[in-house]
């Protein structure tokens, strides 16, 4: 072959930037496709649980053994993502001792470090725990930030060449004497990063092999060809606190069951989860009772979390799959493997395989094995290297602290800053100009927000999840106009509003499951200072043209008050 | 879930007497001082208590009576004729419109440094986020700003300010139409105050007019900053700065500042913490202290005796719980932002006496699945009778002395109305007259 294969990537989640960024290192030429921002689908919306195969150490030991190799990879190639906070699997009085047993000797066999500590001891790491958990087994998982993990593997894919459509769904399959030979792309705004009310257009991209990687909508791009991927989404529940309650991860030792988990991520924690198969991954109830059901059930293990703040719920949908001849019921039943499916041999179409099943923390695994299968397609023999060379941001880790001081910033604004951004943070806080706090919840000052906006476009979404700017306690309600401020000059004032506008309607999504309480004071004032002090509620640039002289245009037009005003203004000031 | 303040923690401490007022209004917000002021004009002793910062810290300082229908029509211009039109549980629909006259005259008479009361009309004015809103009074130091007014404007963004950005509102009120030229400029603030200086650093600065370094030489600041933005303007008349200029002497330094630009200096009112707001808070309560009423703030209302009326509260000060007893009492604790109304998962309720608050079930029917849809949450509040007396579900008062007052009202959305100073303003006006009548 003359020159390298050229591989289109439908998906922009962890699987899909994570094959990109492989195939890429082992010198093909690839485009990754992705209808929404990075992140869009189920990877944006998952707890941030880097397992260390706990959870899966009784009942599916194959996936605990490779949660626990992948554990150890992550910690290393992305320490700037991930937060080594430990884990408890606690046992409550009722819970069975048996399972318990069960757990401890799964997670021996699996090779998962494991050790029982008695209540007391769980206590003393995680005061806030139940005063009746009667013990713990202490596992090594940890929070991991998806946001910020997909930007790097997308980013160290563009490094090596590939070239990354984000906001540009896939409208069709080009198949030619039975076989695909591209897809094509409708474009939201055009090529390169996203610019609101910039014209899109339509994209037939030619290639010599395509990879589905689009989770639980992999049965749509399934259809476009005519193909039968029976993708079983499963939607669960979770429920963001406004602050970390607990510092570890906390699972309940029990067999399967809903609302067991509590993951402390960044500031705050994330209750979950539930499992409830859904027809479509994009159309599906939320409902009050998944709601109460996570802080009610979890208080059982801490019980402050029952007059504790919310500040917003999210739903995301597991792309669950197994094999047509198993027909579980229950969707807890179904595998949490992955499957890679060779559409040639499956289907005798050809040019196309789809990964679909599997889980966030296995994501460069599976990576490895799809990209194995297509280096095999052509082949290419090269190995992988995504194990071994860490992601952009997680290059030096060490040298992170010496940089606190050194950027002007306040401590915790300063740490903050570095922990997210790692190795790139004197590449990207190093600015001419002042460089204050956009963010104050998150601690994100206008540098990382200009440097998100570089890598994202006008796109105030996707700046948010690079930057987590507006994630925190009040939702947006202090920045999303600052965000937006920071958009102008490089944006005209029509697009940075258009890009507001979204901002402000994607924040109010998730709040409206945690509308009681401060959260609901919170979203009052938010509604306020939005609506009341910025009238961005009837915006006249949006409206019919005003007519202005049916409107005060001062007392100076009033003789007598005029006088009158200045003597008034003298008196008050000494006051 | 601890949400009956009838419940007593600790007994009231023994033998002390009662603090005694006439009429006792809890709540210093905007409702609370109004009505205070009424009162006490209307010959009444009375004394005001309060406990959390006033939310006029995160308002504008504007001024508002009715700037859209509940149905979103508008700009009005005449916020007094659209008032008839009103539901019926409306609060200015209980009051009546010459009642929100009388409440703003009442507003002008005790803050002098406030504009708009030579017109019924509503006055359109520039906003930190580039958008107009409607009002029915401003503060004098925003009067040059207006949108009816034709002169040209340059607005003044700070580099390290990122809350206005200049360059982008003026392009946002070009695009809105507005009848002259606009355009914005950016500077830095003369001196050395780090990025993220508060608010308050400014306003003190130029209060002060400190010397700053400018160039290795000390020079006034106000002299520096009109140095810097001079050099930007090209004849525009009207020069537009983020509302932080001063907090003492607030006149003072925009007129210097004008006759050095030569040009007419107002002030964009911006987001919390808002100096108009403050301005506002203080000039009421320096009003209130003139009529002479007494003050006692940072200390909340803990608990009640009474049944059908109100006999005395206990304010809880350093673990002590004081008695202050009066013949009426006011309600004037805000809505869900001032924690006047409280929620949790199973509802929503007044946590002062417990007055009902009017809400659905289920808490998935608060609001609306659109940022700025029709929020049943921003209705939030107690009902009342003719005489703003809180009402119980059948329509009977709560308590035959307690009225309430501002945005623990419930009926309107003051946010999507531009309605919250004046509904706090005329309500805190009847009430507070009302208070006072019946305490004679």
């Amino acid at each position: 072959m003359t020159s390298a294969p050229h591989i289109a990537v439908i998906g922009g989640g962890s699987t899909g930037t994570g094959i990109a960024r492989d195939l890429a290192m082992r010198g093909l030429d690839v485009t990754l496709v992705e209808q929404g921002n990075l992140t869009h689908g189920t990877t944006g919306r998952m707890h941030g649980l880097l397992h260390s195969g706990g959870r899966y150490a009784v009942s599916d030991q194959a996936s605990a053994e490779e949660c626990i190799e992948e554990n150890r990879v992550l910690r290393d190639i992305a320490s700037h993502c991930v937060e080594m906070t430990g884990g408890l699997f606690v046992k409550r009085p009722e819970d069975s001792e048996e399972y318990f047993q069960k757990k401890l000797s799964g997670c021996e066999a699996c090779g998962i470090p494991a050790e029982v500590i008695s209540g007391e001891e769980a206590r003393k790491m995680e005061p806030h725990l139940a005063t009746d958990i009667d013990k713990a087994i202490s596992v090594p998982d940890g929070a991991v930030d998806p946001f910020r993990l997909v930007v790097a593997n997308a980013a160290s894919a563009q490094e090596h060449g590939a070239r990354i459509e984000t906001h540009s769904k896939v409208t069709d399959l080009l198949v030619e004497d039975g076989e695909v030979v591209g897809v094509e792309v409708e474009h939201d705004s055009g090529t390169g990063e996203r610019v609101h009310g910039r014209t899109g257009g339509t994209e037939e991209i030619r290639t010599d092999y395509v990879v589905n990687a689009t989770g639980a909508w992999a049965g749509r791009i399934g259809d476009m060809a005519g193909l039968d991927i029976e993708v079983r989404p499963s939607k669960g529940v979770m429920t963001i606190m406004n602050v970390r309650q607990v510092d570890t991860v906390i699972n309940r030792c029990k067999p399967k069951g809903d609302a067991d988990i509590i993951v402390p991520h960044e500031t705050t924690a994330i209750l979950g989860t539930t499992d409830e198969e859904v027809d479509d991954p994009e159309d599906y109830p939320e409902k009050q009772w998944e709601v109460d059901m996570m802080i009610d059930t979890l208080k059982e293990l801490v019980p402050m979390l029952d007059e504790a703040r919310t500040i917003r719920s999210f739903w995301g949908v597991r792309p669950l799959y197994e094999p047509p001849d198993v027909g579980s019921d229950d969707p807890t039943d179904i595998t949490r493997d992955y499957f890679l499916l060779d559409h040639e041999e499956r289907d005798s179409l050809g040019g196309m395989v789809s990964i679909v099943g599997g889980k966030f923390t296995t994501y460069r695994m599976m990576g490895e094995e799809i990209s194995d299968h297509v280096c095999g397609k052509f082949g290419i023999d090269a190995d992988c290297r995504t194990a071994d060379v860490p992601l952009p941001g997680s290059e030096d880790f060490t040298v992170l602290r010496d940089y606190m001081d050194e950027f002007g910033l306040q401590s915790p604004i300063g740490r903050r800053s570095v922990e997210r951004l790692g190795s790139r943070a004197e590449e990207v806080l190093q600015t001419d100009g002042p460089n204050p706090v956009v963010c104050g919840c998150e601690g994100v000052t206008r540098a990382e927000i200009q440097d998100a906006i570089e890598g994202s476009g006008s796109d105030l979404n996707a700046v948010r999840l690079r930057t987590r700017a507006s994630m925190g306690n009040c939702q947006g309600g202090f920045c999303c106009h600052r965000m937006a401020n920071e958009l102008h000059t490089e944006y005209d004032e029509s697009t940075t509003r258009a890009a507001w506008d979204e901002l402000l309607q994607e924040r109010w999504k998730g709040q409206r499951h945690a509308l009681w309480g401060e959260q609901l004071s919170q979203a009052m004032l938010n509604y306020a200072l939005q609506a009341t002090t910025q009238n961005r509620d009837n915006d006249p640039a949006e409206d019919d043209s005003i007519d202005f002289a049916a409107f005060d245009s001062g007392p100076e037009d009033v003789e007598v008050v005029s006088d009158a005003s200045v003597a008034a203004d003298g008196g008050y000031d000494g006051n | 879930m601890s949400r009956w303040c009838r419940t007593r923690a600790s007994p009231p401490t023994e033998g002390t007497m009662a603090i005694e007022s006439e009429v006792l209004v809890i709540g210093g917000g905007l409702g609370g001082l109004t009505s205070a002021l009424a009162a006490a004009r209307a010959g009444a002793d009375v004394r005001l208590v309060s406990y959390k910062q006033s939310t006029l810290r995160n308002a504008s300082g504007l001024v508002d009576i009715l700037g859209y229908t509940p149905d979103g029509d508008g700009p009005l211009t005449d916020p007094y004729a659209a008032i008839p039109a009103l539901p019926a549980a409306h609060p200015y629909s209980t009051v009546g419109v010459s009642t929100v006259r009388d409440a703003m005259a009442l507003f002008d008479d005790v803050v002098p440094d406030y504009r708009g009361s030579h017109t019924d009309t509503n006055a359109l004015v520039p906003t930190h986020g580039g958008t107009l809103k409607p009002t029915a009074r401003y503060p004098a130091g925003a009067s040059a700003g207006l949108a009816s007014d034709e002169r040209d404007v340059l607005l003044v963004g700070l580099e390290s300010m990122v809350d206005f950005d200049a360059d982008r509102a003026a392009e946002h009120l070009e695009a809105a139409g507005v009848p002259f030229d606009v355009r914005g400029v950016t500077t830095s603030f003369p001196g050395d105050l780090r990025a993220d200086a508060k608010i308050t650093r400014y306003a003190k600065l130029l209060d002060t007019d400190g010397e700053v370094s400018v160039k290795g030489r000390k020079r006034p600041v106000r002299a520096a900053l009109a140095e810097r933005v001079g050099r930007g303007l090209a004849g525009e008349q009207r020069v537009g700065f983020p509302a932080i200029l001063g907090d003492d002497n607030a006149t003072e330094i925009r007129e210097e500042l004008g006759d050095r630009l030569g040009a007419d200096v107002f002030e964009v009112p911006m987001g919390p913490p808002s100096l108009p707001g403050l301005r506002l808070e203080d000039a009421l309560f320096d009003a209130l202290r003139r009529a002479g009423a007494s003050i006692e703030t940072g200390n909340p209302v803990a608990e009640f005796d009474g049944d059908d009326r109100i006999e005395q509260v206990y304010i809880e000060k350093n673990g002590a719980k004081i008695p202050n007893s009066a013949d009426q009492y006011v309600l004037a604790t805000g809505g869900l932002v001032g924690k006047g109304v409280e929620s949790d998962r199973g509802g929503v309720y007044e946590p002062v006496f417990d007055c009902h608050v009017p809400h659905a079930e289920d808490r998935y029917d608060w609001f609306d699945t659109d940022v700025f849809g029709d929020h049943e949450f921003a209705r939030f509040g107690v009902q009342t009778d003719d005489d703003l007396r809180p009402t119980q579900a059948d329509g009977s008062a709560e308590f035959e002395n307690l009225r309430a007052a501002g945005a623990v009202l419930g009926g309107y959305d003051f946010a999507a109305e531009k309605s919250g100073s004046g509904v706090s303003i005329a309500t805190g006006y009847a009430a507070g007259r009302s208070a006072a009548q019946e305490a004679q």
